[in-house]
């Protein structure tokens, strides 16, 4: 089998549909995500419609496009965000996350030994989540048009049948938990971008959720909303559940779980965690008397470890997130304009 | 957190209410409502808001969010300056993060740089000198504003860059001082107020002496007061205890940072490399004299003013801005008639509403509720 | 014009610069001591003091006896109209 011996970064032939495209799926990409659908190398993936009927009554499926400064980073890289991005997104419905596409648009001039170990943590991501990658692109683009690398990643599951998380369904009284500490992946990137000189040992939350959902779904069917937080943080998936539930949002401001050195960054710069991007954490909203019974099963699962109940449901106005502060007043808990930007006042 | 935690205690904050609250019952206080006190300090209007301090006073208790985030009050055509030099081919601007994304007569720094001019953000002055040092074929100019705390920073990175002999790097100052704001406020007419809580970080550089003539010469209660909750609380228990006093004095409440001398090499610094400006503009309070600084002629060939063609238009803001009512205190935030209309975080008409420190952008953010 | 937060001194970095690392919350940043260090006093003698830090730089040395003294006042508020502040006294 050919091999990438004498190429050490990719050019725009890579990209070209010719030999050396077929040298960089095979020996880099098929190689590592190897599995039987792939490795027929049609143009489409075939799934056998009767298993999928097998395992629930409705098809999941998710897409998002990863990009990311710097590619690699404490706690992973643009791969395992990639691929556990989009399989928490299938997670947080309630479904099995089964198959990924996975699309990569590449920067000439990318090492070579760079794109391999991306590579190779999206199978260790996708090896460890059960999941395969069965289809894919590669395209290559001219230097400075890229951003180094580009993944899009497409995500199919199957809800079991009967399970509805719906940010609809919550109720006055309902309990927010959160599936632990906040802000840790953006507090990472900004450390591992470098601008700003800060060192800590934080590395980003970057995980699969998976299991904890499971485990979280088999404790209790009182769960009524789940979603994943990403960019924006927790205060963001707040207000996508207030507003599509029409009610609003509580937090305790002295329920919030932080690490110290998310702390440290944040209080340098004048920013809240609340609105720093997580990429492994979960926002749930579960009824009030099973709240304390779930985060205590949720803690004894490795990806649930500081879980606690950080806000409720209110009656309304719609949409509104509010903090009660840690002097005992309350005060809005609102969206960033934009960019974070670090403070000097 | 240690030195910050403590002073987040809610039990604390608690007795401190119920204190400041038995101070307003007296009859002496009774007698002179409403009580209005100024803050003239960003970091205090956050922290204001950030804990909902004032939904816990009680009634006849006003807090006057004075002119004291630099950012908010920082002239657009200073923005079209900076902009001016970021176009030059060979430039890289740098300046703090929250400064980016003001608005100049067309667009930000945030803006330009998505428009593909070299604009970086830094945390200090000194990681803009060692881009200068990196970067021997550019010209780093630093944007540096900021009241009395930064200007030793900006202050002691020149001296550094004199000692290396850096030929690439430059300061385009819009450093502005506390001090004759206050006095044009006091001396103001239209601004009531009955005490002040002083700026804690500009004071740990400045010390107590240059705040003797309010009390002396206008008879208000000043106290110097830290950033915390608790230290904005105690703060205003002291003051209600000169009032009630019918005392008017300098007091210290941030006596961990502040020494009543300040800080000797911070001045020093600032002495050497600073030299005060005939005139500063204020975005939304007009021209105060001895406002500002720029560089003394010992730094010249460091003066981004000087190596630079600036077109330095003053460019005034919408005749309907209330901003110099709002930071007098005539007006809250909330009656200005453009407030979450037309005037917000994300399109903003005036100075209090562009840096989360504005008083108007506080309010938006963190209070637009019913209740 | 304000953002100070309170770190301490764990590391000199160099100190012919004047610099140092300070630890804030297990977050760690080189910092100028420029103006906290008197002529002649060793950077080192500054280890394990805890600084607010702005921009960059060492603004001040907390104090720490001055701090465990505001607390106290906190925590016998009864006090607090009586003891006034003494440096004004006249």
């Amino acid at each position: 089998m050919p091999t990438l011996l004498d190429d050490s970064h990719i050019t725009l032939s890579h990209g070209a549909g010719g030999r050396a495209m077929r040298t960089l799926i095979e020996t880099l990409f098929i190689e590592a995500f190897g599995n039987d659908e792939l490795c027929r190398t049609e143009d489409q993936a075939r799934l056998d419609l009767a298993r999928l009927s097998a395992q629930g009554d409705r098809l999941a499926f998710t897409t998002d496009s990863y990009v990311i400064d710097p590619l690699e980073f404490p706690g992973g890289n643009i791969g395992s965000l990639a691929v556990n991005g989009t399989l928490n997104d299938l997670a947080v419905g309630g479904a099995r996350p089964l198959y990924l596409s996975c699309a990569f648009i590449i920067e000439e001039g990318m090492a070579v030994s760079q794109l391999r170990r991306i590579v190779e943590a999206m199978r260790e991501a996708a090896r460890a989540a059960g999941v395969s990658i069965i289809t894919g692109d590669t395209k290559v683009v001219p230097r400075g048009k890229g951003d180094g690398l580009f993944i899009n990643t497409s995500g199919l599951g199957v809800v079991p049948q009967g399970l509805e998380l719906a940010a609809s369904r919550c109720e006055p009284g309902d309990r927010v938990v959160v599936s632990g500490t906040l802000g840790d992946h953006g507090a990472a990137i900004l450390q591992a971008r470098g601008e700003l000189a800060l060192a800590s040992n934080l590395t980003s939350d970057c995980r699969s959720l998976h299991g904890l959902v499971q485990h979280m779904l088999a404790q209790t069917t009182e769960i009524k909303a789940m979603r994943d937080a990403t960019r924006g943080g927790v205060a963001a998936i707040l207000h996508e559940f207030a507003a599509a539930s029409g009610r609003a949002i509580r937090v305790f401001e002295d329920s919030l779980p932080v690490k110290p050195e998310v702390r440290g960054v944040c209080e340098i710069l004048g920013l809240d965690a609340l609105h720093f991007a997580n990429e492994g954490k979960l926002v749930a909203v579960v009824a009030q008397e099973r709240a304390d019974a779930l985060v205590r099963a949720m803690r004894q699962h490795e990806a649930g470890r500081d879980a606690c109940i950080i806000g409720e449901i209110l009656e309304g106005p719609a949409g509104r997130v509010q903090i009660r502060t840690l002097m005992g007043s309350e005060r809005l808990l609102d969206l960033p304009e934009g960019e974070l930007l670090p403070r000097i006042c | 957190m240690k030195y910050v935690d403590e002073f987040r205690d809610p039990e604390h904050a608690r007795r401190l209410l119920a204190e400041i609250a038995s101070r307003m019952a007296s009859p002496a206080l009774q007698a002179r409502l409403p009580i209005r006190i100024m803050e003239v300090c960003g970091g205090h209007t956050h922290s204001i808001f950030r804990y909902g301090l004032e939904a816990l006073l009680p009634e006849g208790l006003e807090l006057i969010h004075g002119p004291g985030c630099p950012v908010c009050v920082l002239p657009r055509e200073r923005v079209d300056d900076c902009l001016a030099i970021a176009a030059q081919p060979d430039v890289i601007l740098t300046t703090f993060g929250d400064a980016m994304r003001v608005p100049g007569s067309r667009q930000s720094l945030q803006q330009a740089k998505a428009e593909g001019a070299d604009v970086r953000m830094v945390y200090s002055p000194l990681d803009a000198l060692q881009i200068a040092r990196d970067n021997p074929d550019k010209r780093i100019v630093f944007f540096g504003l900021g009241f009395e705390t930064t200007m030793p920073a900006t202050a002691i990175t020149l001296q550094q860059a004199a000692r290396e002999g850096l030929g690439n790097f430059f300061l385009l100052c819009h450093h502005i001082t506390i001090v004759p704001t206050l006095r044009a406020l006091l001396d103001d007419d239209d601004v009531h107020v009955d005490a002040f809580i002083g700026p804690g970080h500009v004071s740990m550089v400045i010390g107590r002496e240059p705040y003797a003539f309010i009390a002396e010469a206008y008879h208000k209660p000043f106290v110097i007061s830290g950033f915390e909750p608790l230290d904005i609380l105690q703060s205003i228990l002291m003051l209600l205890n000169q009032l009630h006093e019918g005392k008017a004095a300098v007091e210290n409440q941030y006596r961990r940072v502040v020494s009543a001398a300040g800080n000797a090499q911070a001045q020093q610094a600032v002495a050497e490399v600073f030299e005060p400006r005939e005139r500063s503009a204020w975005r939304g309070l007009g021209e105060i004299e001895h406002s500002g600084v720029r560089l003394t002629s010992t730094y010249a060939a460091f003066d981004a003013e000087r190596a630079f063609a600036l077109p330095s238009q003053v460019v005034a803001d919408p005749p309907d801005c209330r901003c110099g009512e709002v930071l007098k205190g005539q007006m809250r935030p909330q009656a200005c008639p453009l407030f979450g209309s037309r005037c917000t975080p994300s399109h903003p008409m005036g100075a209090l509403m562009v840096s989360s420190e504005g008083a108007c952008a506080a309010c938006f953010q963190y209070q637009r509720m019913d209740a | 014009m304000c953002l100070g937060v309170p770190g301490e001194i764990i590391a000199i970095e160099d100190a012919g610069s004047l610099t140092a690392v300070v630890e804030i919350s297990g977050v760690r940043r080189s910092v100028n001591l420029a103006c906290v260090l008197a002529e002649g006093v060793p950077p080192e003698s500054l280890l394990g003091q805890w600084v607010l830090v702005h921009v960059g730089f060492a603004m001040s040395l907390i104090d720490a006896e001055e701090a465990r003294k505001t607390l106290e006042l906190l925590a016998e508020l009864q006090n607090l109209a009586a003891a006034g502040d003494p440096e004004v006294r006249d």
